[in-house]
């Protein structure tokens, strides 16, 4: 299958990459990885008429301790996220959860900004770091800004990234020796979470996030704020799904997502609560 | 689009479309027709070729992707008339039943070696997630990558 017909312009530098697109305006796309977006592409349903390609940008490629967090270049392969001794010491939970993206050949190729910019409730590492409490930086024509986690997802696919903006860096807590846990239910290798759970816990604090649970990853503040006010494990999981309306497809109906979501709430609790 | 590829150690130079996809690439404009396309929807693996040394999908790899890469198909591991040993490891212990996915899985396990030299089996599993058997002979694919691994190659 191929792409509808595009043009082809490969960026020197962000700068150049921004450049390009605000002059092609909505037609325009960044192609990182592509594994998000070729796809989508393949079958037609992307079409832009210009892809401005950011895949060389190595030097958005990288992973530095910045003190309280880490600074993941948003070009930073999945595989290379995975891998990372940075990321095993300060945040697993994200090395983790970037072992459990597609497969290795997909890890070879996707990165971790593409994979938030296109914001796919039912990718990984968008509830990741959402649960993580990240910030991301963006990159526009008129500057660079910051963006919370908890504040960039806005629908299905969509983002608060504007047009002409671009996703730089991904800035992410320090975990502390947090507990965490990485739950995801699929029923064959290497697909998409039919239900996923991203959580860390450090006695009365916790992140819970939702993979594939609505339109948007989903931040299960219910669930933390049960945590909070002392409520035991599976009292709080009972809350996973009080901010999702998760959608009924051909792996499941919007009430088994609900229970999954109770059932691998819990189990992801349990499991940071050791 | 002027591209510069170098494919199994030899650079080829050719005009391709933006939106050519590197398998296509690979078996049309090159005739090189040992990489399968199975899926297409980067699900099966068949197309697994390396690029800069690790296994990527090649139908999710436009060709402009690769510009300036060092691509190896399965049609460039054998050296001297001699198979590559995973490939010598795959004969020696059957791991294939129709040949659809081999040359996909070959490359996805020599890939997984580098990165992964002494797996155990579940990582080979595991590892492995990414190539679809549709004859459902991942047994002695499995079992053809340890041999390999404790071969030390």
């Amino acid at each position: 299958m191929l792409p509808a017909a595009f043009d082809y312009k490969r960026a020197g530098s962000a700068a150049e990459a921004i450049s390009l697109v605000s002059e092609y305006g909505d037609d325009a796309k960044f192609l990182a990885g592509g594994h998000s977006l070729l796809p989508l592409m393949k079958l037609r349903l992307a079409a832009p008429s210009v892809l401005v390609d950011i895949g060389r940008l190595t030097d958005l490629s990288y992973i530095r301790d910045a003190g309280d967090h880490i600074a993941i270049g948003a070009l930073t392969r999945h595989m290379d996220v995975e891998k990372s001794p940075v990321l095993a010491q300060h945040v697993p939970l994200l090395a983790h959860a970037a072992g459990h993206v597609g497969d290795p050949q997909v890890r070879h190729r996707g990165t971790i900004g593409g994979s938030i910019a296109h914001a796919d409730p039912a990718s990984d590492l968008p509830a990741t770091t959402l649960a993580l409490g990240a910030t991301y930086v963006v990159q526009g024509a008129s500057g660079t800004r910051e963006i919370a986690a908890k504040d960039f997802y806005k629908g299905f696919l969509e983002s608060a990234l504007r047009p002409d903006e671009m996703l730089t860096e991904i800035r992410v807590p320090k975990m502390n020796g947090a507990g965490w846990s990485f739950q995801k239910f699929n029923r064959r290798a290497q697909d998409w979470a039919i239900v996923g759970v991203a959580a860390w816990r450090r006695g009365s604090e916790s992140g819970v996030a939702l993979v594939n649970m609505g339109s948007t990853p989903v931040l299960a503040t219910s669930v933390a704020a049960a945590i909070a006010s002392g409520a035991s494990v599976s009292d709080a999981a009972q809350k996973a799904s009080a901010e999702a309306e998760p959608q009924s497809d051909l792996n499941a109906t919007s009430d088994y997502r609900k229970h999954l979501a109770s059932v691998l709430v819990r189990r992801a609790l349990e499991e940071s609560s050791k | 689009m002027k591209i510069s590829v170098t494919v199994n150690g030899e650079k080829r130079e050719s005009e391709v479309e933006p939106r050519t996809l590197l398998v296509q690439y690979i078996r049309e404009n090159l005739a090189l027709t040992g990489t399968n396309v199975g899926c297409d929807t980067s699900s099966c693996g068949a197309c697994s070729m390396h690029m800069n040394g690790e296994a990527v999908k090649s139908c999710t790899v436009l060709a402009v992707q690769a510009d300036g890469c060092d691509i190896t198909t399965i049609e460039g591991l054998a050296k001297g008339g001699k198979m590559h040993p995973m490939q010598e490891a795959f004969m020696q212990n059957h791991g294939l039943q129709c040949g659809y996915c081999t040359p996909g899985m070959v490359m996805a396990a020599i890939s997984l070696l580098k990165e992964n030299p002494n797996p155990t089996e579940e990582e080979v599993r595991i590892g492995l997630e990414g190539n679809l058997c549709r004859c459902t002979g991942y047994h002695n694919i499995i079992q053809s990558v340890l041999a390999c691994a404790k071969g030390g190659n």
